[in-house]
């Protein structure tokens, strides 16, 4: 244990020491909460920016590199541009729903970026459910969807938001089962637990077929899960306008936007922790130094967030029931047949353990 | 088959019952040369043949005959016009009329036929759009600009102006002080 | 137009859906009036005339060296066509002799002409099934002929290079080398947006057996160009009516029977192999002589009636003049490829999705301005 990782540890501890421990409790959560938020909103202007880079370098131009050292604060001009807009809502629009509906949204973003471990002791919440809290929350988000589209009094937006409500629901499935393939080797919900049996060899190692065929239907299906393309229906640009955050302006619809890209985030991460290893270096080589891990962990993230973004600057876009199509008849079963399959080789003691 | 072929055949299916000229006669109405026929020849077919002034042969028809022609000019396997590539409606001066451009897949030949009504304020013709189909949007679009009705169109209205506009702009008397331009 | 709009709620009732006239997916000014019922189309009216300008009224006041430019302002995409067929016209009623060497480079700059349309399609038809990309990989080329335009013509969009007689200037000296280099160019890439779409398991699932056209209707709702030849119907009028240079050079007419629209997606781009093909074989062999013909300051044509046809990109555009030997036509008609291929939208449409029509549209290729004139 290294001096930096205290920090954490360091602070528990003088909190608890100079207040009662009510007091003391509730204080260190305001404090996390604002840590939290302050990741959130950082790691969202940092995202989008990837993201307009990557679209560029596919597309053959630049991207914005002109506001800041190579277009780092673009994010921020354009958050600053958007916090000044007016606030523009339908006069028939159901007020009370309608300002309510980006909440969810974000909410059950920043819920689920608590729980994910960035590093050993960088660990806000180590709840046991770890997994199913997960994915618990990603089906609290839909309903930010469905309120925003329906109380927007609008028909595009209605028929995006059951699209995309459809949708969502239907690739939960797929994500639950392919994480459940993963948890038959794990034998634990609890996400520290799942990294500390990947210490011998990643889960996508140790899982062979199976786990590969889990890991291309996770990434399918959440893909699916957060609206972007191949999968985004929903907020077709050349179909609909913009589906069902058509009515939004200004920081309600930042809110939808910066959702999104927090979701591509954790369904990144939810990867990386379950299939590559989380915040554990490759072979080892640097189990010394525990604050590398969050370089690690954010690497691999990475990593899956550019192919992410890959898939949405390359494929055209399913249409709805062809979308549906794919889940209900062909990833369904698939997921179901692969579940067996693992659970005969964690049977048969074929995982490769290193 | 070359215009002649065409005349012939066409002119037959409505024969004049004034003509009684010996069949060699028939030739005069149709050469190139500008004889002044109408004085000479009774027609020998109640529809009019032109090929003067333009490359293609020109049938002129009587408003109530317009279906029937066209209808048997679709049909009729030696002619087999399926083809309607273009309708257009020209203000003759006095009358409005109707011109077809109609081509053949299978043959590849081409004519024209006209119709002329005399009647301005309420102008009417037979619609062809149960021949081919790409009537609809044209007879809106002649409806628009020149005012012609026609008989058993499915959905008759102003095609690229609003409802409520009045005059109709492509005929020769439409007056515009604000927005027409004349030099 | 109706705009009650009846809540859908457990029982399916149609409800009406405005697309236009500023949408991402209609080409332009173009409004249309879906019935729906959940996701099905039970019906489609476009609603026209955002973009009408009266042209053909205009063309009864205006010269004829006038009404050129008007032209390129129809279709504007093949703007050079366009104007190629009045200048025909006109050249045709005045029984002209037009120079070898007018019709070869009228030739080539009309294909090249239909291979930029063409990638303008390819990228807006990838950006309308959602893979955004395309856009700019179809842009990025249509900038260079751009420029080759540019640097002979003098314009990027309304070129206005013909002129009754001929060609306004003669062709710049860098022309055919620019023109060689760009063929070497997208002879590479050309195979790479193929691989892109057409390989695409996403986009044949999107396009195949959607929106399908039988040629009897093709034939019927007066189809032209690729959209007509997708059905079967071979309609392509530089080989049934050639003009220009289009006699001397042998191409094959890019057919499918399927008729829908990925059938149609493939004949055009079969149709911008066929332009380079033809491109090649004329670009150097450009026989010498005079670029212009003159013609009188004023031109009337003689008394008569006058009809040229010729093959845009889009399809066949018709010029049909009605003169009595004054300055301006008595009566000017342009027969334009979209305003036919439009009327069968409603008909393929039916029973399809949202998503389909989409892609349907993409498909036929609509370029507003030339529907409404």
């Amino acid at each position: 244990m290294t001096k930096a990782l205290s920090i954490t540890k360091g602070v528990h501890d003088w909190l608890f020491s100079i207040m009662s421990e009510n007091v003391a409790s509730i204080v260190e959560m305001v404090l996390i909460a604002l840590v939290y938020l302050g990741i959130f909103s950082v790691a969202g202007l940092f995202l989008v920016l990837i993201e307009r880079r990557v679209a560029a370098w596919f597309q053959l131009r630049i991207g914005p590199n002109r506001v800041g050292f190579q277009g780092l604060l673009q994010t921020m001009a354009d958050a600053l541009k958007l916090l000044s807009k007016e606030l523009t809502g339908t006069e028939k629009a159901d007020k009370f729903l309608y300002n309510l509906a980006p909440y969810f949204v974000i909410i059950t973003a920043l819920m689920a970026l608590a729980v994910i471990p960035f590093t050993q002791e960088f660990h806000a919440f180590d709840i046991n459910i770890g997994i199913f809290f997960l994915i618990a929350i990603s089906s609290i988000g839909v309903i930010g969807i469905l309120l925003g589209g329906w109380s927007s009094n609008n028909k595009f937006a209605l028929i995006g938001a059951m699209r995309s409500g459809v949708q969502t629901i239907s690739y939960e499935l797929s994500i639950g089962l392919s994480l459940l393939t993963m948890i038959l080797i794990t034998e634990s919900l609890q996400l520290s637990q799942i990294i500390e049996v990947q210490k011998n060899g990643w889960l996508i190692v140790q899982g062979h077929i199976p786990a590969i065929i889990a890991f291309m239907i996770y990434m399918i299906a959440g893909t699916a899960e957060t609206n972007r393309a191949p999968f985004d229906m929903a907020e077709a640009e050349s179909e609909l306008g913009a589906g069902f955050h058509t009515e939004y302006s200004g920081m309600k619809f930042a809110y939808f936007f910066l959702a999104e890209f927090i979701n591509m985030f954790i369904i990144a991460a939810i990867a990386t922790t379950v299939f590559f290893g989380g915040w554990l270096s490759p072979f080892g080589i640097t189990e010394a130094i525990p604050i590398l891990g969050v370089f690690w962990f954010l690497a691999k993230t990475m990593v899956l967030v550019f192919l992410m973004m890959w898939f949405r600057w390359t494929f055209p876009r399913l249409r709805v029931d062809q979308l549906l199509t794919l889940e209900w008849k062909y990833l369904l079963p698939l997921n179901l047949m692969n579940i067996v399959l693992m659970a005969f080789i964690v049977w048969q003691n074929l995982t490769i353990q290193f | 088959m070359t215009n002649e072929a065409l005349q012939a055949l066409i002119g037959s299916w409505y024969p004049n019952p004034e003509a009684t000229l010996p069949p060699e006669k028939k030739e005069a109405p149709t050469s190139d040369e500008a004889l002044p026929t109408e004085e000479i020849v009774v027609n020998p077919s109640l529809l009019e043949f032109n090929e003067e002034g333009s490359q293609f042969l020109n049938i002129k028809v009587a408003p109530e005959k317009l279906h029937s022609l066209m209808e048997r000019l679709k049909q009729d396997e030696q002619t087999k016009f399926d083809y309607l590539f273009c309708l257009s409606g020209v203000d003759w001066g006095a009358e409005l009329g109707v011109v077809y451009h109609l081509e053949s897949t299978i043959h590849r030949h081409i004519v024209v036929v006209k119709v002329h009504t005399a009647d301005r304020e309420d102008p009417t013709l037979d619609t062809v759009y149960d021949l081919w189909a790409t009537a609809e949007f044209h007879e809106r679009e002649v409806f628009d600009f020149f005012g012609i009705k026609f008989n058993n169109h499915p959905n008759l209205k102003r095609l690229f102006l609003t409802e409520e506009w009045e005059g109709f702009p492509l005929r020769k008397d439409y007056e515009d002080e604000i927005n027409m331009v004349i030099k | 137009m109706e705009t009650t709009t009846k809540e859908t709620n457990f029982k399916s009732e149609e409800y009406f859906i405005n697309m236009g006239p500023q949408h991402p997916a209609t080409h332009g000014v173009l409004r249309l009036l879906l019935t729906i019922d959940g996701e099905i189309i039970r019906k489609v009216e476009p609603d026209l005339g955002y973009i009408h300008r009266s042209i053909e009224k205009m063309c009864e006041r205006d010269s004829y060296q006038q009404i050129v430019h008007l032209t390129d302002r129809m279709d504007y995409l093949s703007s050079n066509i366009n104007n190629e067929a009045v200048c025909l016209t006109v050249e045709n009623a005045l029984q002209l002799e037009i120079p070898e060497r007018v019709k070869v480079i009228r030739t080539i700059i009309g294909e090249l002409t239909r291979i930029s349309s063409h990638c303008l399609w390819w990228g807006v038809m990838g950006m309308d099934v959602g893979a955004l990309t395309t856009y700019f990989y179809g842009f990025r080329d249509r900038e260079l002929i751009n420029d080759i335009f540019e640097e002979t013509c003098g314009a990027r969009l309304t070129m206005n290079y013909n002129v009754p007689g001929g060609l306004m200037f003669d062709i710049h000296p860098n022309f055919v080398q620019r023109v060689k280099d760009f063929l070497v160019h997208f002879k590479t890439k050309l195979p790479e947006y193929d691989r892109l779409l057409t390989g695409n398991v996403i986009f044949h699932k999107r396009t195949k057996g959607v929106g399908i056209l039988t040629k009897e209707d093709a034939i019927s709702f007066g189809a032209s160009g690729p959209v007509a030849r997708a059905s079967g119907y071979s309609c392509d009028v530089r080989k049934h009516h050639p003009y220009s240079a289009l006699d001397k050079v042998s191409f094959n007419e890019s057919l499918k029977t399927e008729g829908d629209t990925f059938a149609r997606y493939q004949v055009r781009i079969q149709e911008m192999w066929e332009s380079m093909s033809i491109i090649e074989q004329l670009i150097d062999n450009i026989p010498e002589g005079e670029h212009r013909v003159t013609t009188n300051a004023v031109i009337k044509l003689p008394k008569g009636e006058f009809y040229q046809k010729v093959e845009t990109a889009r399809g066949e555009l018709g010029v049909y003049i009605i003169s009595t030997g004054t300055k301006s036509p008595y009566r000017l008609k342009f027969r334009s490829p979209g305003f036919s291929n439009l009327s069968l939208l409603n008909h393929i449409a039916i029973g399809g999705k949202i998503g389909d029509l989409v892609a349907t549209m993409a498909t036929l290729d609509l370029v507003i301005p030339d529907i409404d004139r």
